[in-house]
């Protein structure tokens, strides 16, 4: 039983581990009051990039920065017509997602039927001998690790460095960090930046790790998901996690009850992460000053500096 | 150096000719595209633009295309403008099409001319409802409408998958996971001989008119749109914040859900498990195209559609994967958007001079009050 | 006068071009043959395998044939507009690649008269309007009966995608098989309600296997589930077509689907002439129904057991749904030697004894 259920949990791990990436990094761009709605393009550049570098070269770690570099070219794209010129970020952002999904099905048309290996788990030693926690948490891959590290570096840099109390000032209000000196453009270019590299990173998670191999469209919607997981969050990471989990969570104990023969309709049970997702949220909500506080005021409003 | 000034007015000669550069944009890399991948440029455009509108029944078909887009496009804008993020349009429209297909299957074989209004009221009750979901879980709880509508969409196909596998599943149909066809006076009259163009379209035409209409002078209107731009001073107008929220949403469920009614009760004649290719977010990114404005969601809920078209028809006569169409909407999209800078900048070259803003900035030409609330 | 011989003129100009509309397939002419796809060709599974149909129909026919294809057409209003499409501009025979372009497809050929269709897993048909299908639920037999061989936790793992007859009557033919070989055996079933998302595949057999599945078998398209199977140790049986390359040691072997000869067959008799409607469901003996090899993790015995089942089912001296069949709770719905005919396997919606859930109603 124990056994049972250390190894759903796990399921829930790899599980959430994309929406993990791909949410993390929204949630930057968004602090810093961009609204960038192209995460799914991103994701799946990054999913076929990740997996063409390393058929090419054999090498894993080679193909996570081409996932990486993939998520922050497309971003960079985005963030030339919002930024710089100015475009509608909920329309680039749309258009982002139908470039993305078709320029990576072209570019992945010859990594059909391809196969590669997965990542090599890596166990902490030491750590991953404690009884239940030290294989549900010690033993992974290093994307997955990579993803808990990333969450804690996010936290971390947005609550206690200068460089996120400028990110979130930019966020809260642009034109008084303008009025402050801060460089609205240029920070609010890292992020957006940042954003699709950890989308990238969610992407090659996907193609390199999660089920190694090419499909087109293989994220099946899972960007749409990270940008509803980031307003679950309100904006916090540690919340994220939580959202990313709770709701990969609930996905797999579906299937665990289905399999266990549960006299219910099977699209129902799909339905549960969706519909716990939403209650949540309203339990979440109903504390409306946690959400003013945290909300990027400034978010989707283009930035015109006056001077 | 070379810099976007912001202009003192919006400029209304760019707003014509930005659509022009985009398209000249685009040919250009469109040529490119082809190149690199080996295809005939010539017939690659002709492909694209022109055999989507060869033929009379083509162009019957575009307008079966861009008819729920439009529709659903200048609902979803009018409730943008006022702030309302409406993102779950594509599971509106299909809660309205199961509501009013089950209309249609409970009223089956039965005769008369109320059959189809009963089912177009089913439809938009059925969007409006599930619109109504997020906005009693917004007004009531401040919970955010991206999210639940967008969850809701997922809910919303899952139980249409549901419905045709079991108790609205045709009896006669080998259990197969379709309803059963529905009858004559179940289906929406065509208003073009050989065509497939439907009542339909009409109705989103009507509604572009209606929407402008809304919009620029009605009070409703006015306070949405204030709403949108300055949420206290919309205060003011008369409507509290919260009815705006509901009428925003229950607008964009409701229309939505009459496209949905009218798809299956239309072109498809039965209810599928899939009903619909995403039409509910193709629609945002027409209302945007279209700069939240009726006319200009028209125009590009027709552009969309001819690129969806013309994507068809490249595969066919070029064996041009469907990637290309992807990759070449995307590349459609993004110089629409760029070329949209030219109405509120100018390109200047020299030192920064400070702008002068003589006018208010107003709603209405360019989303220049922002999208985003929290 | 003048007028009147302008009028002639007219009338001859406008003749001229009436005929010419008329499509004309003069002997030169290659047959233009249209193919309908559900999902990308890139699929690896259901719409890869029909690709490889149609590219086996050019390699055959060379000169006489030129193929189009269109993919990833969904089966709402587009599809109509896209046969449509297909029949207005010259191609002579349409292949419409799944259940849901039935109703178009009908439509469409009531309006072509001379275009001849072929429709994969409907039940409708009309004289330019042909229905073909392939017995898949023969090949679950065969590999049912290997799982039951070769299960030691008496639990297989079978990821489905949609509750429609199609894959419940393989879910019955694997189970009925299994239980033949090993009484014991169960089945567990879980529902991704997609035929292609490798995501949920691998999450849904991570579930199966969590839960005691020790052999993985599947209804949907990608390697997905496999690759779990063969990260988790275990074996298990690929769909569609052969994806040892993604799991060398897992697959035991896969359900191939071969359309080739059936696709050649039909292109060659458009062209002579001799295409006639009909409906076909055709099983292993016809080649429709392939196997990749066996991978040296199957035992001898069990392939010699796999052969034999196989052999008598071409032979008809054994046939998956011959009773005596119990429905779940235990009773017998099918005596003794009664074979489930066409009809009911068409619009099969119950399970058999040794499956596990409930079907929705």
């Amino acid at each position: 039983m124990n056994e049972t259920v250390l190894l759903t949990l796990l399921t829930v791990v790899t599980a959430a581990t994309p929406l993990v990436y791909a949410a993390i990094g929204e949630l930057v761009v968004e602090r810093s009051g961009v609204l960038n709605l192209g995460v799914e393009g991103m994701l799946l550049a990054g999913a076929v990039s990740g997996f063409a570098a390393t058929h090419a070269s054999g090498s894993a770690t080679l193909g996570v920065v081409a996932g990486f570099l993939a998520g922050v070219a497309l971003a960079a794209v985005f963030a030339f017509l919002t930024l710089s010129l100015q475009s509608s970020q909920v329309a680039t952002g749309l258009a982002l997602t139908i470039f993305g999904v078709g320029l990576s099905a072209l570019v992945g048309q010859s990594l059909v039927g391809v196969a590669l290996g997965g990542l090599p788990d890596i166990a902490v030693p030491g750590l991953s001998a404690i009884p239940f926690l030290g294989p549900l948490l010690f033993e992974h891959d290093a994307l997955v690790y990579g993803s808990f590290a990333l969450v804690a570096g996010v936290a971390w840099f947005l609550s206690r460095t200068r460089a996120g109390l400028v990110l979130r000032a930019v966020g809260d209000s642009h034109d008084a960090a303008h009025a402050l000196g801060y460089p609205v453009i240029r920070v609010r270019y890292l992020a957006t930046l940042f954003g699709g590299g950890c989308a990238g990173l969610g992407g090659a998670y996907l193609s390199l790790a999660y089920t190694p191999m090419w499909a087109e469209n293989m994220s099946a919607g899972r960007g749409w998901i990270a940008l509803a997981l980031v307003v679950f969050a309100v904006w916090q990471p540690g919340r994220l996690l939580l959202g990313a989990y709770l709701f990969g969570g609930i996905g797999v104990l579906q299937l665990h009850g289905q399999a266990l023969g549960l006299a219910v309709p099977s699209q129902l049970m799909s339905m549960l992460p969706y519909l716990a997702t939403i209650l949540v949220l309203v339990l979440i909500s109903r504390d409306a000053g946690r959400i003013r506080r945290n909300a990027p005021a400034s978010i989707g409003k283009p930035f015109h500096p006056t001077v | 150096m070379i810099r976007l000034e912001r202009r003192a007015h919006p400029s209304r000669l760019m707003g014509w000719l930005a659509p022009l550069f985009a398209l000249a944009a685009t040919l250009v890399a469109g040529v490119v595209l082809f190149a690199l991948l080996g295809v005939p440029i010539g017939e690659a455009f002709h492909a694209f633009f022109v055999d989507p509108l060869s033929t009379r029944y083509g162009l019957a078909e575009l307008g079966v295309k861009a008819a729920p887009l439009v529709m659903i496009g200048v609902a979803l804008s009018i409730g943008f403008r006022a702030q309302v993020w409406n993102i779950g349009a594509e599971g509106q429209l299909i809660a309205g099409a199961i509501a009013g297909g089950a209309v249609a299957l409970v009223l089956y074989e039965v005769e008369g001319w109320f059959v189809l209004p009963l089912m177009a009221v089913a439809g938009v009750l059925g969007g409006g409802l599930w619109a109504g979901v997020p906005a009693f879980l917004r007004t009531r709880f401040g919970a955010n409408e991206i999210l639940t509508s967008l969850m809701l969409t997922y809910v919303a196909t899952l139980l249409l998958s549901y419905l045709v596998s079991g108790p609205l599943r045709d009896p006669d149909g080998f259990n197969f996971p379709e309803s059963r066809l529905f009858h004559d006076a179940a289906l929406l009259p065509r208003v073009l001989s050989g065509t497939r163009l439907h009542v339909g379209a009409l109705v989103a035409l009507a509604l572009v008119a209606l929407g402008w209409v809304l919009l620029s002078r009605t009070l409703l209107g006015f306070a949405l749109r204030v709403n949108g731009a300055a949420p206290r001073a919309g205060a003011q107008t008369g409507f509290s914040q919260k009815r705006l929220i509901w009428v925003a949403l229950l607008l964009g469920g409701g229309v939505a859900g009459l496209a949905g009614l009218f798809e299956v009760a239309g072109p498809i004649g039965q209810l599928l498990p899939s009903i619909s290719p995403g039409y509910g977010f193709t629609a945002i990114i027409v209302a945007f195209l279209g700069r939240l404005h009726p006319l200009g969601v028209l125009f590009a809920g027709l552009v969309m559609a001819l690129s969806y078209l013309g994507g068809e028809a490249a595969q066919i006569s070029l064996n041009l994967p469907l990637a290309v169409t992807g990759v070449f909407q995307g590349m459609l999209l993004f110089f629409l958007l760029a070329a949209d800078v030219l109405i509120g900048f100018r390109v200047a070259i020299g030192r920064a001079r400070p702008v002068r803003r003589d006018a208010p900035v107003s709603a209405d030409t360019t989303e220049v009050s922002g999208e985003g609330h929290r | 006068m003048h007028r009147r011989s302008l009028l002639r003129k007219a009338l001859l100009v406008g003749a001229v071009l009436a005929v010419s509309t008329i499509p004309a397939l003069a002997q030169d002419d290659p047959l233009k043959i249209g193919f309908v796809y559900v999902g990308p060709v890139g699929d690896h599974g259901w719409t890869y395998r029909h690709d490889i149909g149609r590219q086996a129909i050019e390699e055959a026919l060379g000169e006489a044939v030129s193929t189009t294809f269109v993919e990833s057409v969904p089966e709402g209003a587009d599809a109509e507009r896209v046969i449509r499409k297909l029949a207005s501009e010259g191609h002579g025979l349409i292949f419409t690649t799944s259940f849901g372009f039935m109703n178009p497809t009908v439509k469409v050929a009531r309006e072509f008269p001379d275009v001849k269709f072929e429709h994969a897993t409907g039940y409708k048909q009309a004289d330019n309007l042909s229905t073909y299908s392939a017995r898949f639920y023969e090949g679950r037999a065969v590999i049912g009966t290997m799982a039951g061989m070769m299960t030691k936790s008496n639990v297989v793992g079978y990821v489905a995608s949609f509750p429609i007859p199609e894959v419940v009557r393989g879910i019955n033919a694997f189970t009925i098989a299994m239980r033949k070989v090993n009484p014991e055996a169960e089945t567990k079933v879980v529902w991704v309600n997609s035929w292609y998302d490798p995501g949920k595949e691998a999450d849904a057999a991570r579930a199966l296997i969590d839960q005691g599945a020790d052999i993985i078998t599947q209804h949907t398209d990608s390697p997905a589930p496999l690759q779990v199977a063969e990260e988790r140790g275990i074996v298990g049986f690929g769909q569609a077509s052969d994806m040892a390359a993604f799991a060398e040691k897992a697959q035991l072997t896969s359900i191939i689907d071969d359309w080739n000869d059936y696709y050649v067959e039909r292109a060659q008799a458009v062209i002579d002439g001799s295409w006639e409607s009909q409906d076909v469901w055709m099983g292993i003996d016809s080649g429709m129904v392939g196997f990749a090899d066996y991978s040296e993790a199957v035992p001898n015995d069990v392939k010699e057991a796999a052969e034999v089942i196989k052999a008598g089912i071409v032979e008809g001296s054994m046939h998956p749904f011959q009773g005596p069949i119990n429905d779940q709770s235990g009773e017998e719905i099918v005596a003794e030697g009664e074979m489930v005919d066409d009809q009911t396997l068409l619009g099969m919606n119950y399970y058999v004894e040794g499956v596990q859930g409930e079907l929705p109603k």
